[in-house]
């Protein structure tokens, strides 16, 4: 049998070029479907191709406008796009409202671009958990660059850098509080920094209000993140802004950087499976298991501590495994 | 990664408003109303043809399409995205529409596969029991 063949059947489709098979199992993965696992387990030798570019920043500031901006120059250069947009679920129904296909446009009607949007469905760090695994269809799919539009709220959104090689964080002029209280998040996250909306007053002042800032350090490659100011609506500064991107990409290449940003994230993600799994026993044996039960008993009643409780569980879990 | 034993997965549905005409007040009302039911609502906003609204609701793998439809040219668009969708292989997708539709189309709409119709009347509750029934069950 040939490798294509010895594919589970869904993700076969997906190298086939089936968007609606990649739709579905992009679903399967957002649902924590388990028979998603096995298309995952095999289509990952068939990643690691495409690029990751994070687009990160607060509602409103145009980061759907600019990703139909991208979409638009990327498709020029002939790259074929995937884009994950993410957005808030509400905490009360559980529901949202993803609205950022009505901005990406170019989007439609074009078979080299795939746009999905995701509910963030009360993942707390900004990415929904499942969108590096989405990330990972797109590039079996066959997309070269992948752009991920994040929940923009600074400090909960530096999970988008366990996924993406670059990220830009996108701004606009006049945020001057906001850029001060989301400083810390912001810094940690963005290799590219875009000043948006620069056909509004204030633009300059912001451009070089964060070049300051941005001059005062670099991150632990030794890169400083440039400052582009671009009017995504009326296209200027997309380019230079790419250009920017594409230059901390061609730093990555050198001195072996990527390789070791991809194990870190690697490493991340497994680590992050087992805490999940081994986390879900735990709670599930909380529930059935009766010595469990007497034990969280005692710690109620005061009769051992929470820490020596612990304790306790983790020795029982080692044993068991 | 089994599915964590919480609650059901989203319905997933997709709002869209064909044709050329004014503004999609109605549409953003529902798809609020929707949300507000837990559902997610991939909301694509004004003039959209019918090929968009079947590409979009490929890509978004919904498990519901609602239109919302003004101009009077729903015997048009309606029927060509129920047709769309049987030439993708997406039938399972069911669709239903909102707006000022006379008695004779609806039912003729209804013939070629729209499952809801509802009028400027219907309320937002008669809305999500509908959406919630009509939904392609998850697989
Ligand atoms: N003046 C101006 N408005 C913009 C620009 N880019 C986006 N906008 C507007 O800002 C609003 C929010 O844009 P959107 O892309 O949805 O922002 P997002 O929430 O960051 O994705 C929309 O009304 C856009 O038309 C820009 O470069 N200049
Ligand atoms: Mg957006």
């Amino acid at each position: 049998m040939s490798p294509v063949l010895r594919l589970p059947p869904a993700a076969r489709a997906v190298v086939a070029g089936d968007r609606r098979a990649l739709a579905r199992l992009i679903s399967a993965v957002e649902d924590r479907d388990p028979a998603a696992v096995a298309s995952l387990k095999a289509l990952y030798a068939r990643t690691g191709r495409a690029r990751i570019i994070g687009i990160t920043g607060p509602l409103g500031v145009g980061k759907s406008t600019l990703i139909n901006r991208l979409i638009e120059l990327l498709r020029a250069r002939g790259l074929k796009v995937g884009v994950v947009a993410i957005d808030p679920s509400s905490p009360f129904s559980g529901g949202s409202v993803l609205g950022d296909r009505i901005r990406i446009e170019k989007a439609q009607g074009d078979d080299g671009v795939f746009l999905r949007s995701m509910a963030s469905r009360g993942h707390a760090g900004g990415v929904a958990s499942a969108t590096r695994e989405v990330c990972r269809l797109l590039d079996a799919f066959g997309m070269d660059i992948i752009l991920v539009e994040t929940v923009g709220s600074g400090q909960v959104d530096v999970e988008i850098r366990d996924i993406a090689s670059t990220s830009i964080v996108v701004l606009v002029p006049h945020l001057g509080d906001e850029v001060q209280t989301l400083k810390a998040g912001l810094f940690e996250i963005a290799e590219v920094f875009c000043v948006n909306k620069s056909d509004l007053p204030g633009a300059e002042t912001a451009t070089r209000d964060l070049s300051e800032l941005a001059a005062l350090g670099t991150d632990r490659d030794g890169w400083r993140p440039t400052v582009v100011p671009v009017s995504a609506q009326a296209g200027t500064g997309v380019e230079t802004l790419w250009a920017a991107v594409e230059a901390h990409e061609t730093f990555l290449n050198a001195d072996g950087r990527r390789d070791r940003g991809e194990r870190r994230r690697l490493a991340e993600e497994v680590v992050g499976l087992v805490r999940e799994r081994v986390g879900r026993e735990l709670t599930g044996s909380m529930d059935r298991d009766r010595d469990m039960g007497s034990l969280l008993d005692r710690v109620a009643a005061r009769a051992i501590d929470p820490h020596s409780a612990a304790d306790r569980l983790y020795r029982e879990l080692r044993r068991s495994g | 990664m089994p599915r964590a034993a919480t609650a059901p997965s989203p319905i997933r549905v997709l709002i869209a408003k064909p044709g050329l005409d004014g503004h999609d007040r109605g549409a953003k009302v529902v798809a609020r109303a929707l949300r507000d039911a837990g559902m997610e609502v991939i909301y694509v906003g004004l003039r959209q043809t019918p090929d968009d609204i079947v590409r979009s609701a490929i890509e978004e793998d919904v498990d519901l399409i609602g239109l919302s439809i003004l101009s009077g040219a729903h015997m048009a668009l309606l029927p060509r995205v129920v047709k769309l969708l049987k030439a993708r292989k997406a039938s399972d997708i069911p669709v239903f529409a909102g707006g000022i539709i006379p008695d004779e189309d609806a039912r003729s709409l209804r013939r070629v596969g729209i499952k809801a119709i509802f009028g400027p009347g219907a309320t937002l509750e008669e809305i999500v029991t509908t959406a919630r029934r009509l939904a392609r069950p998850r697989s």
